[in-house]
């Protein structure tokens, strides 16, 4: 397992992953991507039925699932009215940006030679990212890892108990993978701003 | 098309109004980051330095504030300026909310 390291010579960031590991952050990459756009945007269901048909601009109130609540947070803590004018003017843009930049992810290590359904174990995939590409990235791999968080309830201090679960429990591997994330994104972060 | 810079300012400009009050007229808002126990500490003071183009000991600063305290005002300035800053935080995944300046 290596992170990323940025290449004295052509000055791009670079990582060499297995197959295994570029196949699950594709995975988990597709799974954000699909859910950003499952549950579509609630728009608003005001009292007038043709003004909500008529209202493509976006929705007003928070989404359903807790990810997605994390991923578009309420702008306005104690506004109501100001947070769903805000959301109505944001959330679509956002969820476009962060489905793009899991997307890129995915792209990306398909252009490396990921193959749809990698077996051969000796199989690496050479990522190389020029600075625009590390910086989304660096974006989606925080939204992985808070998808990821979510899901599992992390906790601030709660190492504990991660480490006191029985090591073929699907919770202690999700973790693992979260904790890999994390530390392939602040390899990245170092290469980026090293 | 630009016109050259003017070679002197125009003392006529804004007689009675020192900067600090022009400041202080425009900035009734911030932008809060919150604590959240994903993000990585590295990962946070980078989008500080990159988005606002703090220093690195500013940027770590705020980030332990918003670590330690639980949240932190990051910048200031109008609603909408606010906004902008709100919108970016959360492409970036960083909680973030806006308020009236206290």
């Amino acid at each position: 397992m290596a992170g990323f390291v940025r290449d004295r010579r052509s000055k791009r960031v670079i990582a060499t992953l297995s197959a295994l590991e570029a196949d699950l952050l594709r995975s988990l990459a597709a799974q954000l991507v699909e859910l950003i756009h499952n549950e579509r945007a609630a728009t608003s269901t005001g009292s007038d039925p043709l003004e909500d048909l008529l209202d493509f601009s976006g929705p007003t109130t928070e989404p359903e699932d807790p990810v997605l609540q994390r991923l578009f947070p309420s702008a306005y803590h104690d506004d109501e009215e100001a947070a769903g004018e805000f959301r109505r003017y944001t959330e679509g843009g956002l969820r476009d940006s962060k489905s793009k930049a899991a997307e890129s992810i995915i792209d990306a290590l398909e252009e490396a030679g990921l193959p749809p359904d990698p077996n051969d174990p000796d199989l690496v995939i050479d990522v190389e990212l020029d600075e625009g590409a590390a910086l989304t990235w660096m974006r989606a791999m925080a939204d992985l890892r808070l998808a990821l968080g979510v899901r599992l309830e992390v906790e601030e201090d709660d190492q504990d108990y991660w480490d006191s679960l029985p090591d073929d429990d699907p919770r202690a591997q999700a973790h693992h993978l979260f904790e890999w994330l994390g530390y392939l994104q602040e390899t990245l972060i170092d290469a980026v701003a090293g | 098309m630009s016109t050259a810079s003017p070679t002197h300012a125009d003392p006529g400009v804004l007689p009675d109004v020192t900067p600090d009050e022009v400041t202080m007229a425009d900035t009734p808002w911030v932008t809060v980051v919150w604590n959240d126990p994903v993000n990585l500490m590295s990962y946070v003071t980078f989008v500080f330095t990159s988005y606002f183009g703090y220093s690195k000991k500013k940027a770590e600063k705020l980030m332990l504030e918003v670590h330690e305290d639980g949240r932190s005002s990051v910048s200031s300035g109008t609603r909408e300026a606010m906004e902008r800053d709100v919108q970016a935080m959360h492409e970036y995944g960083l909680w973030a909310t806006l308020q009236k300046a206290e």
